[in-house]
């Protein structure tokens, strides 16, 4: 695995930024010298050597023979080896979950409630074994798994629990119904949150379920099954079965499931809508995002550099509404990127069991290959590229905070959805030609809208084309507040009183 | 020999619960305290006084800010752990409330149970009431306009003294919803049923509920209700337990008294019998401490 091109690219730069950008970065490196600082990799408990599926309340052997690696990304170190669900698996899971789902649907809403509570709860207890866990089987950093992850995980889990003996007050009818099975099928980018927000909503309304993680990242929901045992759930109400997409094919198109719930890339959303065209299956799609973060000339520029850095280095951008757009006013264009670089010179990657560390190591090596293919095209479409000075870990995948200006709208990196830590910067002169801008995307999932002008965001908010609107912040979520997207980024919302809605039949 | 003598129980002295600690009456009496169906004495309970009640709105005044402003899920959280604690203490709850009301022991503890689920449901209600009782108004014109609720302030509450579940589930049936969405209280409890609800307050005092948001003071209700009702620092009675609806200590007295500072008035049933606690809750007891606030702002370049 070759290393990244790392180096200070100069190019074609506009004059202040070629005299400011290497010395700033030079010196925010010299500021901060950091120990390291590393999380204990025995917190995250005993990975086992071979994982099989979670069915029906037991622990199981696959029917197929094939098995796939999930390795640690920052590494490249193989972690367990887990199953290819076959057909005959999610025949099994799916039956499970149909013969649970009768007495989990006729409980009271309180007593479903309580069990959601108790997960909450041991989700908290587990906390950190399962910040530990997640951060080696996805790569992302101990600071981000420990204090966004799985607090995230935890709150939705109480929030939806509550919900469970309240429904008749959703606004959905007086007795609102569950749907039956849930086939939900979640990424890499968040596994445990994604997981969250998939189950909690699902058996608070009374549904049962089947779960497929990534196969890149399927760890924390293996032992997810652990803590649903530990927390008494009944047998069936909770399935996990993995593999790679051909499994989650076989799930989302199996003809025992009424409700489909899919979190992922638009192209895999669009087959999964095909494949249900005609039928009576439930559909929610959270799907691909192209956000514009807008800035305005009167924005407060150190507020919005913080915002531009966590909406497009959290998480390595591995962010489905990443603020991957930035859309700067033309008058602060230079002196918002010269900010912008003097920060990104101050990000540190590596070790993402290091709690100093910023941003961590690219999920996977298929991920990485499509960052640079992207990457690659954006300088061979002529835009002009940037990276501070910082050294990678010569195992793993890594790939440098990146930084394209420059960037005009027909170009692929300001079209596509590049699901990494690259930023492409544009410039709009007026609110009308911003919103045009950040409208001109077939995605709809999120924008950040940066201006002291409280009237404008409030105007900026009611023309975008997008599900969640941050001002004056950026890539915050929370369990109450509805998220999902406009156009192709999906269908349905997730979070709050509106995510029940997925799971009801109503 | 030592085995031939029974040991002898420790007994519990019962305090009240004001702003966090456990003080005695500042009038130094007490009265007694009697098992409901045999009359036999269970307790010194405090008499606690109209000065005592006065201290209580003063804490809870204090604990307002704070409680007011947390997050609604980190008062559900702390709602929940009281659930916790009172399921760790059932039995103790069921040997009380079966005293308190004169009932036999499974049922109490059926009861309890009822009380601990009663928790756990206003502890889900904190970071849901906004999204059933606030609304996005789409007035005409350029104007963002979105109304949410929020706590009116110190309520005071009289505690149910007749019913199904009276002394624990209808108290917590009283209290929870009005500290669930930021309120904080002032409870006169049952005067002749006021053990569970003393012991409630060592509850809430390991549930990681500050100081001051529910303080609870047993004694003559005519002393206390009255206080509550007329106090200047109160901004809403709940008049749950109140049995009478003429002469002293009835709802239209302390109706009459909360009227000079227009208190909000939750006027009670009257049933001869009182509520059946066990009945299912429905929103009317979140809603009816809470202010709606409207903010507007225009859209506009």
């Amino acid at each position: 695995m070759a290393t990244p091109k790392t180096s200070t690219k100069t190019g074609k730069k506009t004059a202040a930024a070629a005299v400011e950008a290497p010395r700033a970065a030079t010196s925010g490196r010299k500021l901060f010298e950091y120990a390291p600082a590393p999380e204990s990799r025995a917190a995250a408990g005993e990975i086992a050597g071979s994982y099989g599926h979670y069915i029906n309340g037991e622990f199981v052997e696959s029917t197929g023979k094939e098995t796939l690696t999930t390795v640690d990304p920052s590494t490249e170190q193989a972690l367990a080896e887990i199953a290819q669900g076959t057909a005959k698996d999610v025949d099994r899971a799916v039956a499970a979950a149909r013969e649970a789902f009768t007495s989990w649907s006729a409980l009271p809403g309180a007593e479903r409630g309580k069990y959601l509570f108790r997960i909450a709860r041991i989700i908290q207890e587990r906390s950190r074994e399962l910040a530990v866990l997640e951060s080696i089987d996805n790569g992302k950093p101990i600071r981000e798994t420990r204090d966004f992850d799985l607090p995230m995980v935890a709150a939705h889990f109480f929030y939806y629990a509550g919900w469970a003996d309240k429904l008749e007050f959703a606004g959905y009818g007086p007795n609102p119904r569950p749907v039956g099975v849930a086939a939900q099928v979640i990424p890499w980018n968040f596994p445990l949150m994604m997981l969250a927000w998939k189950i909690a909503p699902a058996l608070a309304t009374g549904n049962t379920v089947v779960l497929k993680p990534a196969e890149t990242t399927p760890l924390t929901a293996l032992r997810f099954a652990e803590i649903c045992r530990q927390a008494g759930l009944p047998r069936g109400v909770v399935n996990i079965v993995t593999g790679d997409g051909r499994t989650g094919a076989a799930l989302t198109g199996h003809p025992g499931v009424d409700k489909v719930a899919f979190t992922g890339s638009t192209d895999v959303g669009r087959a999964i809508a095909r494949t249900l065209a005609g039928s009576r299956t439930k559909l929610s799609l959270e799907l691909g995002g192209k956000a514009a973060n807008i800035v305005f000339d009167d924005a407060p520029i150190d507020q919005a550099v913080e915002g531009i850095v966590n909406g497009i280095f959290f998480n390595q951008g591995h962010v489905c509404c990443a603020g991957s757009r930035l859309l700067v006013q033309e008058s602060v264009h230079d002196e918002v990127m010269d900010a912008l670089r003097r920060r990104m010179a101050t990000l540190r990657i590596g070790d993402p069991l290091d709690k100093n560390t910023d941003v961590g190591a690219i999920n996977s090596a298929a991920q990485l290959a499509r960052i640079r293919e992207l990457t690659d095209a954006g300088e061979a479409e002529g835009a002009e590229r940037w990276s501070p000075a910082c050294e990678l870990p010569t195992t793993g995948y890594w790939f440098a905070p990146t930084v394209f200006t420059g960037v005009s709208a027909t170009h692929r990196i300001a079209r596509e959805e590049i699901f990494g830590p690259v930023l492409s910067v544009l410039t709009f002169r007026t609110p009308e030609e911003a919103v045009a801008k950040a409208n001109n995307t077939p995605y709809g999932l999120s924008a950040g809208v940066w201006t002291e002008k409280g009237s404008r965001i409030l105007w900026m908010a009611s023309r975008l084309k997008a599900g969640v609107v941050w001002s004056n912040t950026f890539n915050k979520f929370d369990p109450t507040s509805p998220f999902g997207g406009y156009k192709e980024s999906g269908y349905g919302r997730e979070g709050g009183r509106h995510g029940l809605e997925a799971y009801l039949n109503v | 020999m030592s085995d031939l003598i029974p040991r002898l129980d420790v007994m519990k002295t019962y305090k009240l619960y004001v702003g966090g600690k456990f003080p005695r009456s500042e009038s130094g009496r007490v009265y007694e305290v009697t098992d409901r169906k045999t009359g036999d004495w269970l307790a010194n309970a405090p008499q606690g006084t109209r000065k005592d009640t006065r201290d209580a709105v003063v804490a809870a005044r204090k604990a307002q800010d704070g409680w007011s402003s947390a997050t609604a899920y980190n008062r559900g959280q702390i709602l929940y752990r009281a659930a916790e604690m009172l399921q760790g203490r059932r039995e103790q709850f069921a040997a009380e409330v079966a005293a308190a009301e004169g009932i036999g022991g499974r049922k109490a503890a059926a009861l309890v149970d009822a009380a601990i689920d009663r928790w756990v449901w206003y502890a889900g209600w904190t970071d849901k009431v906004a999204q059933i009782a606030g609304s996005a108004n789409p007035v005409a014109g350029p104007y963002f306009n979105l109304s949410a609720p929020e706590p009116t302030g110190v309520v005071g509450v009289v505690a149910p003294q007749t019913g199904n579940g009276f002394s624990l589930l209808g108290l917590v049936s009283a209290i929870a919803p009005v500290i669930a969405t930021g309120n904080t209280a002032v409870v006169a409890l049952a005067a002749e049923a006021p053990l569970p609800g003393l012991s409630l307050g060592e509850v809430l005092a390991t549930s990681d509920l500050p100081g001051g948001v529910v303080n609870l003071i047993s004694g003559r209700t005519e002393d206390i209700a009255p206080t509550l009702a007329s106090h200047q620092d109160v901004n809403a009675i709940d008049l749950t337990g109140v049995i009478s609806l003429e002469g002293p200590g009835s709802a239209r007295e302390l109706e009459v008294l909360a009227a000079d500072t227009l208190k909000r008035v939750r006027r009670p049933s009257l049933a001869p019998t009182g509520e059946d606690w066990t009945a299912a809750p429905g929103t009317d007891r979140l809603m009816a401490f809470l202010e709606t606030k409207t903010v507007w702002h225009p859209m506009g370049i």
